[in-house]
């Protein structure tokens, strides 16, 4: 039978965060990709976006990693990370760091790599034409939009389309605001060093999160950043709350068997 | 010697302790933090309402136009203010310029000390605020006497603004009935016994209090949000009318004026008046909007100054990324919208532009060398929200990060070792090359292996500085195995 992966190789973008703290989220991302019949690399070069190092004002230090970042992947058509945020720097903050390092040449290179990178889900949506990605997940979920999937890289609806197909999964929206807004589009408070240079008026934020989150009487709590969710999971797990953070590639790698 | 007017909280602004102190202060006031939810989350949805009327494609052509035009002002600002200033000066207004805050403030007091009069009465203006005017007036002798609502609520509470278009928004109606029952009677008069914390009444018992202060005075001072530098016109943008009082009663009156609130022709102030009343009070059009071109012999003032004031500006403006702050309307919608702002409000800033916006431009404005001013650019998430609402899309977190790499570059040239810029340094290494970042991954899986010997899945409260984060929040413990270490067993062989 054939597969809307087909003769599709892909260079997987981890993330540093993922390959340290949350390695069952590449993972999940491999068994998806190769289940849609893609065949998956794993470029050793890779290491981090530089986020961390850009967002807090390293940009010489956020430098060496648009490099690594560049030579690691270079050599390939398709790269995916399971990282909206990681994939919005890929695509804003390394064009902006060798443009300020007058570096014309990483510039050209960078410009290349901006359109060949994804989010997970823009990859499956547009690149691969599927939201019914033939997985399983009997559960109640509830999703977090985090800012960087939703205003940097601007993943829209793909997130809601994926997750609404997927076999067994009872879909909740985070509440809207006494103003009507939805509050799924609000910040976690995570921020990257936000969270630790104003650790108070962050954790004010994740605080509204989760309890927006508990209100949905959810069991997972997903999102397309393990970022935020270690943020969110962080207060959730403090409060012995009974939701579990979980990545949406997770959730989408799950199938029948899993459950079994 | 005994105030004219309440007096403001003590000591200046750039004093202020950093960022995170003050926000921790405010964070602890429930009230305050009821009273900005309610505020900002209702402004959010009409704003939101208010945009959608105008249709995505039509209000992002306005935004497009604003900003082109915008863009076009700070491209040639020594142009198109000398075109102003001759303008002006054809229709009968004096035209004054200040480098400074101080220049600015002598300008006006020396004018206003000429005409030997004891009271002004003012217009909200942002640009008044920023250069700390009624306080210069009030050390000189005259009563500077605000008469926005919201202005006069903050003044007679002897408190500062909190937010740039509704500066009392951290009072509720409970606090403005007492501030009126208790101070309006020491400067003017005084509010009914019996007054309600009914918000038509509290109106009255303003308007009422004010009333002798329009008639009475001789000068006003404002600011303007547009000066056109085709036909010498100022333009303000109102909704309660107490400017337009102050733009008609008086004999003279001084406007005061940052240099980039020039536009080139009348014809630019259509895109303008669209964006900003739907942006800011999230009305379809603002209630009160006055144009004064000089003088008009027997009709209003008879006598017009305008003060255009630089005040770091021209240091914004030569700031290539720095540089579209400029753009800013002062509609406040970042404000309303920013989550941080949200919950601390306006005073954790220290400065009179809170919020998004006053992150981006303060810092440019009065540099990163106070403590304040070096934490600012770090009182933001980075959730971009502010960037989707601006009317004049003004980048700002691209602002925000620009500043953070103007503070972190003056801390890595200060001599003395930062933990901060030691660990920065140590990551540095580690994620230059993948090989020192796979031994940092073998030594995490080290820990995790530990751990979970331990029968340790997550971690409490830590050590700082990661006590920042685990005060509140748990961290989960490192797997023994990263994903690198899994890929090398189980697919490295099978490729
Ligand atoms: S920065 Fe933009 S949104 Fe904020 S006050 Fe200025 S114009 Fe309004």
């Amino acid at each position: 039978m054939s597969q809307p992966g087909d003769g599709i190789r892909v260079a997987l973008f981890a993330t540093c965060i993922n390959d340290v703290m949350f390695p069952n989220t590449p993972k999940a991302v491999v068994k998806l990709l190769e289940r849609l019949g893609c065949t998956v690399d794993f470029p050793f070069g890779q290491t981090c976006c530089g986020q961390m190092f850009t967002n807090t004002g390293y940009y010489k230090e956020g430098l060496t990693t648009v490099h690594t970042y560049v030579d690691a992947f270079e050599r390939y058509d398709y790269i995916v990370a399971p990282s909206g945020s990681c994939v919005g720097a890929v695509r804003h903050q390394h064009p902006m760091l060798a443009e300020w390092a007058g570096d014309e040449l990483l510039l050209a290179r960078v410009c290349k790599l901006v359109p060949r990178t994804f989010d997970l889900s823009e990859f499956l949506v547009d690149v691969l034409g599927v939201t019914d990605v033939g997985a399983f997940f009997p559960h109640k979920v509830t999703y977090h939009a985090t800012c960087h999937s939703l205003r940097v890289t601007k993943v829209g609806e793909r997130p809601y389309q994926l997750l609404q197909a997927v076999r067994g999964l009872d879909f909740v929206e985070l509440p809207s605001d006494e103003a009507g807004l939805p509050t799924a589009e609000e910040c976690c408070g995570f921020g990257g060093t936000f969270s630790l240079k104003n650790p108070d008026v962050s954790v004010a934020m994740v605080s509204e999160k989760v309890r927006n989150i508990l209100a949905t009487g959810a069991e997972y709590v997903t999102a397309g950043d393990n970022s935020c969710l270690m943020n969110i999971g962080g207060l959730l797990h403090r409060q012995k709350a009974p939701v579990k953070a979980i990545h949406l590639a997770e959730i989408l790698a799950s199938t029948e068997e899993d459950a079994a | 010697m005994t105030r004219l007017t309440p007096a403001p909280p003590p000591g200046k602004l750039i004093d202020s302790p950093p960022f995170k102190v003050n926000a921790k202060k405010e964070l602890a006031n429930p009230v305050l933090r009821k009273n900005l939810r309610f505020a900002t989350h209702t402004i959010r949805a009409k704003r939101r309402l208010r945009v959608s009327e105008v249709g995505e494609e039509a209000w992002q052509q306005l935004r497009d136009a604003a900003a082109e035009i915008k863009d076009r002002v700070a491209r040639h600002l020594d142009t198109y203010l000398l075109q102003l200033e001759e303008t002006l000066t054809a229709k009968g207004a004096v035209v004054h310029w200040a480098r400074d805050a101080a220049e600015a403030n002598q300008i006006v007091v020396d004018l206003v000390k000429a005409k030997q009069v004891q009271d002004v009465v003012k217009i909200k203006s942002m640009v008044t605020q920023e250069i700390d005017l009624n306080e210069s007036l009030e050390a000189n002798g005259v009563a500077a006497w605000e008469t926005d609502l919201a202005e006069l609520i903050v003044q007679l509470g002897h408190d500062r603004p909190s937010h740039i278009l509704v500066p009392a928004i951290h009072r509720n109606r409970s606090e403005v009935r007492e501030i009126f029952l208790r101070e309006m009677g020491r400067y003017g008069t005084p509010a009914p016994a019996d007054l309600s914390n009914d918000p038509p009444v509290l109106a009255a018992a303003a308007r009422t209090h004010l009333r002798n202060k329009f008639l009475a005075a001789k000068v006003a001072i404002s600011g303007g949000n547009f000066a056109i530098a085709e036909t010498g016109t100022l333009v303000i943008v109102e909704s309660e009318g107490n400017g337009r009082m102050c733009l008609t009663l008086p004999e003279t009156l001084i406007s005061v004026v940052g240099i980039e609130k020039v536009l080139p022709t009348f014809d630019d102030l259509e895109v303008f008046l669209q964006l900003l009343p739907r942006s800011s009070t999230a009305e379809r059009m603002n209630p009160y909007t006055s144009m004064w071109s000089g003088i008009t012999p027997g009709d209003g003032p008879q006598e017009l100054h305008v003060v255009l004031v630089d005040n770091g500006r021209t240091q914004a403006l030569a700031d290539e990324i720095g540089r579209p702050a400029l753009r800013c309307i002062r509609c406040s919608a970042c404000l309303n919208i920013c989550p941080v702002y949200e919950r601390v409000g306006g005073h954790a800033y220290g400065s009179v532009y809170p919020g998004p916006i006053g992150i981006a431009l303060t810092p440019q404005l009065r540099g990163i060398k106070s403590v304040i001013d070096k934490s600012l650019p770090f009182a933001c998430s980075l959730c971009n929200a502010c960037a989707d609402v601006c009317p004049v899309q003004i980048p700002l977190p691209e602002i925000i990060v620009h500043n953070r790499n103007r503070v972190a570059e003056a801390k890595q040239s200060e001599r003395r070792p930062h933990l901060e810029t030691t660990a920065v340094g140590a990551m540095t290494w580690v994620w230059k090359n993948p090989k020192h970042w796979e031994k940092m991954l073998k030594l995490a899986g080290l820990s995790g292996k530990a751990l979970a010997a331990l029968r340790v899945q997550s971690l409490g409260p830590l050590p700082p500085p990661i006590s920042a984060w685990s005060n509140a929040r748990d961290l989960p413990a490192p797997p023994a195995q990263s994903f690198r270490e899994w890929w090398k067993r189980n697919r490295e062989g099978a490729q």
